[in-house]
């Protein structure tokens, strides 16, 4: 009896937690939203966060995406082989890079290297009385901090995403051509004919959209430490992982409104 | 009559845990203009957490705070933003903001509110205040460094001028020489003094290293378990009637502490 009264308290005790923090991400958001209704942005702050998460975030983005044209060569080459579909090579790598895959690696890197960086950051200036010290110079950390954060991330994942794309589809030309000798017009060709514009479309808003989620999560936990080094930590951990399961959701959501 | 420029009344302040004693327990007092008041008390004793109170940070669960003439509480967003413009406040970890150089970490406050006055504050003017405000600390070459880049003395001494940069009426000291070395302590306390007498500012200043205060404040009050103990002139503190008090200021290994 006593096992199961502590179990429901303890079952009791996560769902509070997770409420919690929905909650808070909520207030956030609809904090931001009200922000930037009334135009309260620091554009000093904005350049220095499209620098720091855009620019830098360059040759990881370029690096996966690479690899990921690679990937779809390779996962789809048995398939190609068999029914000697090589026509179809353009189309399968571009339809699946530009809808799925290419939004998804994206954004799963951007918040692991973005998203793990804002959090600890915004941890950091908790734990160190940054935060307190803006509020005490009658700043309101949200239009100083985090809008300009949550703008930087979303145009930042657009851009990032359109040379991505970019790359991941000269990657897929390069390994299609290398493990399947097909040649770069028949693949091109094969991708310019099938793939539609919406399709370029659809990754782009789920891309702006997981730079959104990435953003408030990120900040969210930031914002939220409590307890030094650890708290920082335990920040980071929740960020990434509150990101990374907004992204797989979201996205399947999207998919199934975007068709 | 002296005009109260800090008066604080019945401040209380629950801890997170109903099982765990009151941060803060009817705590009140009043810092008349230009005075210098120190502020000490055992750690856990609700220092920091009423310097949050005073500034606007935290609001208490019962009590009223006015600053300047207006009550904090009751005061709507943006007069609270006039008021909290008008105290600069050094923090205990100093606070100096990661991002930005020291000379951009001073100038931030004289930008903040020169756009909070709708004021246009050109380049030069704000170069030549920032300018004296690190000469003022002994750091004026050390503006294009990152506060990383400071020894631990150096970065106090940057928070300081950040704090006074924008010629504040009131000033917030949160244990300024907290994890410094003694001469380096002299040398902040110096600082202080010599920022005291260019300005005639009101100054609350926390500190634990007790001889400092009493030698840097006129009048000195002391927190214990969230209850005030002492408010009284500096110089009569060590004779208190209360033990806890005496104890405390003296260092001594017995008594009630």
């Amino acid at each position: 009896m006593k096992r199961g009264l502590r179990l429901l308290a303890a079952l009791g005790g996560w769902v509070l937690d997770r409420c919690h923090e929905v909650g808070g991400m909520t207030l956030l958001c609809a904090y931001v939203g009200w922000s930037l209704l009334r135009g309260r942005l620091d554009g000093r702050e904005l350049v220095r966060n499209l620098y720091k998460m855009g620019v830098v975030s360059v040759p990881i983005v370029a690096l996966t995406a690479l690899f990921t044209g690679g990937i779809m060569v390779i996962q789809s080459g048995i398939f190609v082989r068999r029914f000697q579909a090589y026509g179809l090579l353009g189309w399968g790598s571009g339809f699946a890079v530009f809808r799925e895959v290419g939004p998804i690696l994206i954004g799963l890197m951007f918040s692991g290297r973005v998203g793990a960086n804002n959090a600890a950051e915004l941890g950091t200036m908790v734990v160190t009385e940054q935060v307190d010290g803006l509020r005490a110079l009658a700043i309101d950390p949200i239009p100083f901090l985090i809008v300009p954060r949550v703008l930087a991330m979303m145009l930042a994942m657009f851009c990032l995403l359109v040379l991505g794309d970019v790359i991941a589809i000269g990657g897929g030309m390069v390994f299609g051509r290398a493990l399947l000798g097909v040649e770069f017009a028949s693949f091109f060709a094969s991708f310019a004919d099938n793939v539609k514009l919406w399709d370029l479309m659809v990754g782009l808003i789920k891309g702006v959209f997981f730079g959104f989620a990435i953003a408030v999560t990120s900040c969210h936990f930031g914002l939220s430490v409590r307890g030094g080094a650890v708290g920082v930590g335990r920040a980071v951990n929740d960020a990434v992982v509150a990101a990374a399961l907004t992204i797989m959701i979201s996205d399947d959501i999207l998919t199934l409104v975007l068709r | 009559m002296l005009r109260r420029v800090i008066r604080l009344s019945g401040i209380s302040k629950r801890a997170l845990s109903p099982r765990l004693p009151p941060i803060l327990d009817a705590v009140g007092f009043t810092v008349a203009a230009g005075e210098t008041c120190g502020l000490c008390g055992p750690g856990a004793a609700g220092k920091s957490v009423l310097l949050k109170i005073l500034c606007g940070l935290i609001r208490p669960d019962a009590g009223s705070v006015e600053v300047a003439g207006v009550d904090l509480l009751q005061a709507p967003q943006k007069e609270l933003r006039r008021v909290q413009a008008s105290i600069g406040m050094l923090f205990q970890n100093n606070a100096l903001f990661d991002s930005l150089t020291v000379y951009e970490n001073v100038a931030f406050p004289l930008r903040q509110r020169a756009l909070q006055a709708g004021e246009r504050l050109a380049e030069s003017e704000l170069d030549t205040r920032v300018g004296e405000a690190l000469r003022g600390v002994g750091l004026l070459a050390h503006g294009p460094k990152m506060p990383a880049q400071l020894s631990g003395g150096q970065r106090k001494r940057v928070a300081l001028a950040r704090a006074v940069a924008a010629r504040p009426p009131i000033v917030i000291y949160d244990e300024p020489t907290a994890g410094l070395d003694p001469v380096t302590t002299a040398k902040i306390y110096d600082l202080l003094r010599r920022e005291r007498e260019l300005t005639s500012a009101t100054i609350l200043v926390v500190s634990s290293d007790i001889p400092a205060l009493l030698g840097f404040a006129g009048r000195v009050l002391m927190l214990y378990r969230g209850r005030l103990r002492y408010d009284g002139p500096a110089g009569s503190i060590a004779d208190s009637d209360d033990a806890v008090v005496r104890q405390f200021v003296r260092g001594d290994l017995t008594g009630p502490l």
